[in-house]
């Protein structure tokens, strides 16, 4: 009989039983697949090249939980580069003269404007993340407890000490589309592109689709004081964080099973009591959290039956569909121009061209010229590939889970082809240099990692599935409807990422409830 | 009632609109459900007189009726609507109420359970999305079939001989909410013990190339048993007696409240006792029912009053006292019942009121010789069920 068991080692779920562990609690993690780690993983690909999985860039995690479970990782820091025809790129650090100087080169008055900007946007980012970390209150007053109200009442107050005029702002912008506020603030393509890419990773939306300002809010919310502020690679690929993590738990006593898929939630006098495994086994415990995406959780983890009908149709009708592909490449040299490109580079040259790429998964099909992130992570990481060789780790957006006529296997010979395509104009000889590749679409991360639709957040961050109505209005408090049950993954308040924060988030509340059931017995 | 003139191009015919049509004497056509439904024939209280004293014939083909089956048909509707199916047996019929998350009612009405895994149930609203939405994960197939049996209730304490002389075998040993299947002169029938007269009667239901045999052997041979057809405004005569809900007169149904508020749990309509909270089983509302209960929230209870005098309280304020001071509810249905020679009506009193024997008062404005007058009239609490005859089940 345990205390806690946990569906899920991915990092949320690895948090949360860490946290409850660390407060006395007897806890389980039961993981399905081979490895810990869920999306935040380090696999090798092809022999001797090794490569974050999912996750590449390691920015949201909340230094609240690298406190609190005394984590320790070893990191690059990294800029961005846009990168232009004729090996060109605007280079952009945490140097900001460096910085201008690059912009710059392209348009001077974009080089005045990017600080002046990118300020405003982060600190309104950081006026609101600083709810990534707290319980959202419910709508109904009479159910939140005085923490939450006092939460409710702090972040108003942060909005409020913006200031008239960037409060303004913040709720100008709030819903709109980023194709927009590019233009309110910049006149070259190539910031614009940038923007409408960081603006639409992980989400169906195209740069000119209203919310996609909001989901760049969401980004940069994690660049400052609430994530690790600023892009990083970890050390060993994404797994290394992962691994943190599980030494991290195992201090803290917390049981870990891996290869041990979890075919029900075992349910008795409709109160959550338990887990069965597929091959049978209960594991019994007095409160379940799952870190598996809501759908899986409560439509095929629960048995039909258990849950009302309106809320089934919530979460049967969220927004699942993935459209990112990953692409691993191992190369036997890099090309001149990459030799030292250590940063992130973002082929996204203009706002239309991103808008194009969208349009392709509107109708179901690969986009034919595709937005990508790349990282070469061997540059900075020789544990990843065999010396003199490295590995690419390619995001490739948009590569719809919904296909409309298109074949899976095809779809993933057309992610791999157009991204080998686009970067060998980019950088030439790239193709020749490829000696070992694997594309994975949104239907190939739904099959290897459980995550449903491909979906970079368990379900997309827009302002519809976010905060009080994630994953479903009166339900965001962790607390799923079935006496029990919990969600403690990236599908519940604050979504995904790296960040371990729905995690934490999750172990507070299923503390809170265990301590008020004591208190009434 | 909805004049039906301006709608004739567009409302249907039921199979038993033609014999109906040659009996109706006044202009009695209204509209229910898209179809001709006769409100009445010639005089409402001959058909109330019949009901009770005969028995008459009243077309429920316009009732929405849902076949519900596949190998987790039973788990489903256990799950769908508030009763315990598993007390149901094959060939059993049960009234119960379904109901939204938050357990208001969505409408009540009857399940038929024709085998371990075939229903049948009959609604007075669409309810197929309802279904659909709810049966999501479960192997059930629903079809709606409600023009694929039409039906007519033959109700009133001379209808089971009536049944008797038609030939039906085994008639008398149908128990109350008991269902059966027979075939006469080659027409198949399903016969159900239910109705809405609170009464011994039944349901009968046949195809639709079988309506006209079933009316003309059923009124060829009831002559004797004093047979009349009747139309809604006698049977909600019988049916307030009888102390059954309606959907939109009693109590408002969840899917077209215009305000959440409007909505009403089955314990506040007076059918607490269809709510199956012990059930070994979720059903949808279940957790919002037992909040209602255990936390005592529920806001109002439909229960009857009996109220002296001859006025009846239609629609009427409640107070708990004859001053008038302290206003307790409303009532719903009520009228001058003839053959109980009472005033009666469906009272929603405060829970605390809800108990047989309390005595409330109601203000009743009436008029009377070109003036309104008011009347304050005592009330005792009662059950709904005024009329309540040992034949019904017997
Ligand atoms: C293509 C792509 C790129 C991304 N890039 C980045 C990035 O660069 N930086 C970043 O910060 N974020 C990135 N993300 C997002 C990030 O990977 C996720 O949001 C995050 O890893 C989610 O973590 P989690 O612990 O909540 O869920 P998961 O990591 O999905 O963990 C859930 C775990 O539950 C397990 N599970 C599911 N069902 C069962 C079951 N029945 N029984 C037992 N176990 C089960 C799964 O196997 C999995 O291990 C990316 C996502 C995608 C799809």
């Amino acid at each position: 009989m345990y205390d806690t068991a946990i569906i899920g080692a991915g990092h949320n779920g690895l948090v949360t039983a860490t946290y409850l562990a660390k407060a006395g609690q007897k806890v389980i993690v039961v993981e399905a697949s081979d490895r810990i780690g869920g999306a935040a993983v380090t696999r090798e690909f092809a022999p001797g090249f090794k490569v974050s999985g999912v996750a590449h860039i390691l920015h949201a995690l909340h230094p609240r939980v690298v406190a609190d479970l005394g984590l320790r990782l070893d990191r690059t820091p990294i800029g961005t580069s846009v990168l232009l025809p004729e090996g060109k790129s605007i280079d952009i650090t945490a140097d900001a003269a460096a910085t201008a100087a690059s912009i710059g080169k392209v348009s001077p008055a974009d080089a005045e404007a990017w600080p002046r900007v990118t300020a405003r946007l982060n600190k309104i980012a950081t006026a609101l993340g600083s709810f990534l970390s707290r319980t959202p209150p419910s709508p109904a007053i009479s159910a939140n407890d005085f923490q939450t109200k006092l939460a409710l009442g702090m972040f108003a107050l942060q909005l409020r000490m913006l200031g008239k005029k960037d409060m303004l702002e913040l709720t100008r912008i709030l819903t709109m589309n980023v194709a927009d506020l590019a233009n309110d603030h910049f006149e070259s393509d190539a910031i614009k592109g940038l923007l409408s890419l960081d603006a639409t990773l992980g989400v169906y939306l195209g740069p000119r689709s209203p919310n996609t300002v909001f989901n760049l809010l969401y980004r940069l919310s994690s660049y400052g004081k609430h994530g690790m502020g600023g892009l990083f690679l970890p050390k060993g690929g994404m797994g290394a964080v992962a691994k943190a993590l599980e030494d991290a738990a195992r201090r803290a006593g917390v049981e870990i099973r891996t290869s041990a898929p979890v075919d029900h939630i075992l349910l008795e006098k409709e109160i959550a009591t338990g887990l069965v495994l597929k091959g049978g086994e209960e594991i019994r415990a007095s409160n379940i959290a799952s870190s598996a995406d809501p759908q899986t959780t409560l439509l095929k983890l629960v048995q039909p039956g258990n849950l009302d009908t309106e809320f089934m149709k919530r979460i049967r009708h969220l927004r699942m569909n993935g459209c990112v592909a990953k692409v691993h490449l191992a190369l036997d040299g890099l090309p001149d121009a990459w030799k030292s490109r250590n940063g992130r580079l973002v082929v996204a040259p203009k706002t239309d061209y991103v808008e194009r790429a969208f349009d392709c998964a509107k109708y179901g099909r690969v986009a034919d010229k595709p937005a990508l992130e790349i990282v070469i992570p061997s540059l900075t990481d020789a544990s990843l590939a065999p010396p003199g060789k490295h590995v690419a780790s390619i995001l490739f957006q948009y590569a719809p889970y919904k296909l409309r006529e298109t074949p899976p296997d095809e779809a993933r010979r057309q992610v791999l082809e157009r991204t080998i395509d686009t970067l060998d104009v980019l950088a030439p000889g790239l193709r020749t240099r490829v000696i070992g590749s694997e594309a994975l679409t949104p239907q190939d991360l739904e099959r290897d990692y459980g995550l449903a639709g491909g979906q970079w957040h368990q379900g997309e961050v827009t302002l519809d599935q976010m905060f009080f109505l994630r994953p479903a209005g009166q339900y965001q408090q962790y607390r799923m409807p079935i006496p029990g049950l919990w969600l403690c993954g990236a599908g519940a308040h604050p979504g995904g990422n790296v960040s371990g924060a729905a995690g934490m988030n999750a172990a507070r509340e299923i503390l809170k409830a265990t301590k008020a059931r004591k208190v009434a017995a | 009632m909805t004049h039906v003139q301006h709608l004739k191009p567009f409302l249907r015919k039921t199979p038993f609109h033609a014999p109906m049509e040659a009996l109706m004497h006044g202009n009695g056509w209204i509209r229910w459900m898209g179809y001709y439904s006769p409100a009445f024939f010639d005089s409402v209280s001959g058909e109330y007189f019949a009901t009770r004293t005969g028995c008459t014939l009243y077309d429920v083909s316009p009732l929405i009726k849902y076949s519900i089956r596949g190998a987790d048909a039973a788990k489903f509707m256990n799950f769908l609507v508030t009763r315990d199916i598993t007390k149901v047996k094959p060939m059993q019929a049960a009234y119960t109420a379904w109901c939204d998350d938050d357990g208001k009612m969505i409408e009540e009405g009857t399940i038929f359970r024709l085998g371990e895994n075939d229903f049948i149930l009959n609604a007075a609203l669409h309810q197929l999305h309802w279904l659909h939405e709810s049966a999501y994960g479960f192997d059930v197939t629903i079809e709606e079939i409600s023009e694929r049996l039409c039906g007519l209730a033959l109700q009133g304490p001379t209808s089971r001989d009536l049944l008797k002389v038609m030939g039906v075998g085994g008639i008398e040993t149908l128990p109350h909410f008991g269902i059966m299947e027979t075939t006469l002169d080659g027409h198949w029938m399903r016969i159900d013990r239910a109705g809405f007269t609170g009464d011994l009667g039944y349901e009968l239901w046949v195809k639709p190339e079988s309506a006209h045999w079933l009316w003309d052997t059923l009124m060829r041979l009831g002559d004797p048993y004093k047979i009349a057809p009747i139309g809604s405004q006698a049977l909600d005569m019988v049916r307030i007696e009888a102390g059954f809900i309606l959907v939109d007169a009693d109590y408002i149904g969840a899917m077209h409240a215009i305000r959440p508020t409007q909505r009403e749990s089955p314990i506040e309509a007076g059918i607490g006792w269809a709510v199956g909270l012990k059930k070994d089983a979720y059903f949808v509302g279940k957790r919002a029912l037992q909040q209602e209960k255990a936390k005592v929230t529920s806001r109002h209870i439909l229960m009857g009053i009996e109220v002296e005098g001859r006025k009846p309280a239609n629609g009427a304020f409640l107070y708990a006292d004859k001053a008038a001071k302290q206003e307790i509810g409303l009532t719903t249905s009520g009228m001058w019942s003839p053959i109980l020679k009472k005033s009666i009506a469906f009272a929603r009193v405060p829970p605390a009121y809800a108990k047989p024997g309390t005595e409330i008062w109601t203000e009743i404005w009436y008029p009377k010789e070109k003036k309104i007058e008011r009347l304050m009239a005592r009330c005792t609490v009662t059950s709904r069920m005024f009329f309540d005859p040992p034949r019904k089940k017997a």
